[in-house]
């Protein structure tokens, strides 16, 4: 904290994320402005939102984004920015390379005009999503201006025989997709703690689909060896030091919270959404409601899908795709389905490819694509047929969120595989597979 | 530096659009976003509600075609209103089309940061209005209807940048000083954060 201001805190930034979409207009209106970036070695750029995923890309499907593009390269080249460009073998969705590069680290302030930055969160850090003119804000000053959230811990204990997303979209469609609103939530409890770090940057992911500012997880061992020898992160000395303020960091025991929520991870089934808010969303075997833009009565399981799609911040990492293809090995996607993995970050696309995940991608009847935002959101590029049924590994089940008329339902990486296969949405525990045997 | 007119007292007969859970990307389809700047979006305003499919031909059912209610001030909106993508090209879209006011039961919390910083008061009320003018008086934190008049509660900062119409960035570099220090000291005390990058 800088200085305080009412109801708040002037709080310093210590990395500012950028990409295409948003940090071109706000690096655009600074430099209008005459401002100077204050600090650029602690701003990063990627482009992820609206590049061209397919191989062999040269730039974007939409309609007048070149210009974004393009002012992007510009701006951030004239304020001395790195970008990771289209090509940058570290080039990804923002909230998969931030930590991926050792970017995000424990106790830092993490800001990026992006709603789902809360994802970050998971490695300890504070990150929440801002708009455009904050964004110009911190890079004028090095700061925001932050007003002080309630706070919420979640805690979650025993087994978990589902996934980070089925428990993200259990505790939305429990409290509601305003039950985190404004709340700085941290999740807590053993079922956590036994999360590797890509599950808890699921978890924390969706908190913006709670409604909350951001979402947090002490940062513990897990955290502190994945970091480890990461690109950007700390080394030798510096990496000693910095972990030793690290495990410092976390709540202590006798915190007072806001509001506390307890979970029983015993309760949490593989989920699926049926409505058009995260918060219309059921486990698998239960009744849902009816939603006439879905074209949805009663039972989301069995109706028939157009489109799977693998991939976006929330569930494009490695180990999303290992999860999947472990479903897939031997199996093919149902006729008439298109079927799509879309690797969050150029990095998870070589180790993929290294492990041989894009084989059994490609022989299941996956198209494999480049590293980007895709289809997770449409910007007037790529998309599916008005009416199409889409079952999705993303966040968002909005209307024509994927496209104009566009039906999506969100769910785990391994419901999107089952469903493929089968052609209808399907529970993931309806197939065998080693992993999932429970 | 003033940025956007002060929000004082705004009056108008407030279009109802009650639906739960608003995202922005329904106040503005991203399709609509074609120019990197900060204008020419009011077109793209609901569009995906305020147009019949694929034209741009107003549908007669959706609000804002109404002429009782076209071109109001002020919305009043469900709860959760301004979920989803951070876009500020909500609020600006919403500004240009003229809407100063939403009144809804609570808000996304990055569209009510991303309000305050244009001009637009994010009014957490949930009240039962008639279909009548409103007056919203925020100095008084006050809204009339008729007879009738309801307070509400807004933080100090986000009242005194919409009254003032001021601007954050200047706000803050009067604190400067404040942060040169405090950068100094930070660097180190924690000087990983601050080697990281090469262009
Ligand atoms: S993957 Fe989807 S939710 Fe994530 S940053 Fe990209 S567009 Fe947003």
């Amino acid at each position: 904290m800088v200085a305080p201001i009412p109801g708040g805190a002037l709080i310093a930034v210590d990395r500012l994320f950028l990409h295409e979409r948003m940090g071109s207009v706000a690096l655009q209106a600074l430099a209008a402005s005459g401002r100077k970036v204050a600090d650029p070695k602690r701003v990063f750029a990627t482009m992820d939102h609206i590049v061209d995923t397919r191989p062999g890309r040269t730039g974007t499907l939409v309609a007048g984004g070149q210009a974004f593009l393009d002012a992007t390269r510009t701006m951030t080249r004239a304020a001395a920015i790195r970008l990771f460009d289209i090509g940058d073998a570290d080039q990804g969705i923002v909230h998969v390379i931030g930590p991926e590069l050792g970017l995000a680290l424990p106790g830092s302030t993490i800001a990026c005009p992006d709603s789902h930055t809360c994802s970050q969160g998971a490695i300890g850090a504070f990150a929440w999503g801002i708009g455009s003119s904050d964004a110009e804000h911190a890079m004028a000053t090095g700061t925001i201006r932050m007003q002080r959230p309630r706070t919420m811990r979640i805690t979650v204990t025993g087994r978990l025989t589902a996934t980070a997303k089925d428990l993200a979209l259990h505790i939305i469609a429990a409290h509601g997709a305003d039950g985190g609103q404004g709340f700085a939530v941290e999740y807590a409890g053993d079922t956590v703690r036994a999360m590797d770090v890509e599950a808890r940057l699921t978890l924390c992911n969706m908190s913006t689909e709670f409604g909350a500012v951001t979402a947090t997880i002490a940062p513990d061992d897990t955290v502190i060896d994945w970091l480890r020898g990461r690109e950007f992160a700390p080394k030798g000395a510096l990496w000693d030091r910095a972990v030793a303020a690290w495990r410092t960091l976390a709540s202590d025991e006798g915190a007072t919270f806001d509001r506390e929520i307890a979970i029983d991870a015993a309760t949490v089934a593989p989920m699926i959404s049926w409505g058009t808010s995260p918060e219309q969303s059921v486990a698998f075997g239960a009744v849902a409601s009816s939603n006439a833009y879905m074209s949805v009565t009663g039972t989301v399981a069995g109706l028939p899908i157009d489109v799977a799609f693998i991939g976006s911040c929330t569930n494009g990492r490695l180990s999303d795709l290992r999860r999947a293809a472990a479903l897939l090995g031997g199996r093919h996607v149902a006729p008439g389905v298109q079927a799509l993995v879309v690797p969050g970050s150029s990095a998870v696309k070589r180790a993929a490819e290294a492990e041989g995940l894009d084989r059994i991608f490609i022989a299941a009847g996956f198209e494999w694509r480049e590293s980007g935002c895709a289809m997770c959101f449409n910007a007037g590029g790529e998309t599916f047929a008005p009416g199409s049924r889409v079952v999705s590994s993303t966040n968002r089940n909005f209307e024509g969120r994927q496209g104009p008329g566009v039906r999506t339902h969100i769910a785990s990486p391994e419901t999107v595989a089952a469903s493929a296969v089968m052609g209808v949405l399907t529970d993931p525990r309806r197939l065998s597979a080693p992993s999932l045997a429970a | 530096m003033t940025v956007f007119p002060p929000v004082t007292t705004v009056t108008a007969r407030p279009a109802p659009l009650r639906r739960d859970n608003i995202d922005t990307d329904a106040i503005i389809p991203s399709r609509e976003i074609t120019s990197v700047g900060k204008t020419g979006l009011a077109a793209g305003l609901f569009a995906g509600w305020r147009y019949r499919a694929g034209t741009r031909d107003p549908d007669p059912d959706f609000v804002l075609n109404d002429p009782r209610y076209a071109g109001t001030a002020i919305l009043l909106g469900g709860p959760n209103f301004g979920c989803g993508s951070s876009r500020e090209h909500a609020v600006w879209a919403l500004h240009e089309y003229g809407v100063r006011v939403v009144i809804a039961p609570g808000f996304a919390p990055i569209f009510a940061a991303n309000c305050v910083r244009n001009g637009v008061l994010p009014l957490v009320l949930d009240a039962a209005f008639v279909d009548a003018p409103l007056t919203v008086d925020l100095a008084a934190q006050t809204v009339v209807q008729e007879e009738r008049v309801w307070t509400f509660a807004i933080a100090a900062e986000a009242k005194t940048m919409l009254l003032g119409g001021l601007d954050a960035i200047d706000l803050t570099l009067n604190d400067a000083p404040a942060i040169s220090d405090w950068t100094a000291r930070d660097r180190v005390a924690r000087p990983w954060i601050y080697i990281a990058a090469a262009v």
